[in-house]
């Protein structure tokens, strides 16, 4: 049992740090991009993620042995897309609001590498509580990635963080709340994960 | 006719799917590293955009409308797409093995590129007509080819120059494709 508890919060600790779907395996970028304007919407983003992840995570491993290798990937799509539009519904009945500012990358956590990924390395060759484990983990990694880019995003081109005001608005560069800012922070904060990590 | 041109105006510069849009970032970053690969991924996204888009269409509103089943559309689009590719993959090998050796290792790849599945959700959520959505399809394909080569072709440059370690690979290619976007905010003030 006490081997269980260490094995479980290493496949938590590792999604977060050492597999980071972020800064490591730089994967699922459009969403990371997209929804990070500001910290408030980067972290609903993963949030939604992580739900997801961790149910398909779950309900994967659970078939896993019923599921032919041939059609497993189309399998896998198929339990990931009716978690997604589950999810869609909930959002649309009980956050409305966060639902149309996340828009078009709600449906499209389908197509995120990381669920898939994580579906194909992990959740069809292990038991369903480390799958659980394992999606909490990695969809936590997403979590604190995207609030950190939304973090920097959002106090450099809004001069507010979680929509608290640190400084006047005016003086804050609106670039980075825009596309290039986008890209710019995500380079620069990979660049500084791979100097901390190197050294 | 104005109406086409502003759209594919529109859909290539203004509103260019990976520069104002972030679809399609991975195989953007994954795929650009020479001008060769960047052109052939280009076009078979843009084949691929093209067919995913006027098939999803019909299913839209020949299908999922009429019987009131909306609401799964995301499993259904996906479905699709993914068949399709598996198929054009199929048809290609047998009828056009010039064209399959060109595009064929782009084909898979392109299942889980999530501009294909975003332009079949915008032009579901957008309402267009047929021929406009086609048109609009195609269009932002030949957007993201653009943004590929524009890219490929800095990345081969970028290659021969001393980054520093930290910055290498990916991390300068975002912020190149960063400073591109702020090139490609020029065109946001341009309207018909």
């Amino acid at each position: 049992m006490k081997i269980t508890a260490m094995t479980a919060s290493k496949v938590l600790l590792d999604g977060i740090i050492k597999r980071n779907p972020t800064f490591v395996l730089l994967l699922g970028m459009c969403p990371t991009l997209g929804t990070t304007s500001s910290a408030l919407t980067g972290m609903s983003m993963g949030l939604a993620t992580m739900a997801v992840l961790t149910c398909s995570n779950a309900a994967i491993s659970s078939i896993k042995n019923l599921v032919p290798a041939m059609v497993r990937i189309p399998a896998f799509i198929v339990v990931i897309a009716s978690f997604v539009t589950i999810l869609q519904m909930v959002m649309q009945a009980w956050t409305p609001g966060l639902y149309s500012n996340l828009g078009i990358f709600i449906p499209l956590i389908v197509v995120n590498c990381i669920l898939l990924g994580r579906a194909e390395a992990f959740a069809s060759k292990n038991s369903i509580w480390l799958s659980i484990c394992d999606g909490l983990g990695t969809g936590a990694g997403f979590t604190i990635a995207l609030t950190l880019i939304g973090l920097v995003r959002e106090l450099l081109g809004a001069g507010s963080v979680f929509d608290f005001q640190v400084y006047d608005s005016s003086y804050a560069a609106l670039l980075f709340i825009l596309a290039p800012g986008a890209f710019i922070v995500l380079g620069l904060l990979i660049a500084l994960f791979n100097r901390i990590t190197n050294s | 006719m104005l109406e086409y041109l502003a759209i594919i105006f529109s859909a290539i510069l203004v509103n260019n799917i990976v520069f104002a849009q972030f679809l399609g970032i991975c195989p953007f970053i994954g795929v650009s590293k020479n001008l060769s690969s960047a052109l052939g991924m280009g076009a078979a996204v843009t084949f691929v955009m093209a067919v995913s888009s006027a098939v999803t269409w019909l299913l839209q509103h020949y299908v999922l409308l009429p019987l009131g089943l909306a609401y799964v559309q995301t499993i259904a689009f996906i479905l699709v797409i993914a068949v399709l590719v598996q198929m054009l993959e199929i048809i290609m090998k047998k009828t056009s093995p010039g064209l399959y050796a060109a595009l064929g290792v782009f084909l898979p790849l392109i299942t889980t590129n999530c501009a294909v599945l975003g332009v079949a959700i915008i032009i579901a959520q957008k309402d267009y007509d047929f021929v406009y959505s086609i048109v609009y399809a195609v269009a932002t394909a030949l957007g993201f080819a653009l943004a590929l080569m524009i890219m490929a072709g800095i990345r081969t440059q970028l290659s021969i120059t001393d980054v520093p370690q930290p910055m290498r690979g990916v991390p300068v290619a975002l912020i190149t494709a960063g400073i591109l976007a702020m090139a490609f905010m020029g065109f946001a003030g341009i309207k018909f």
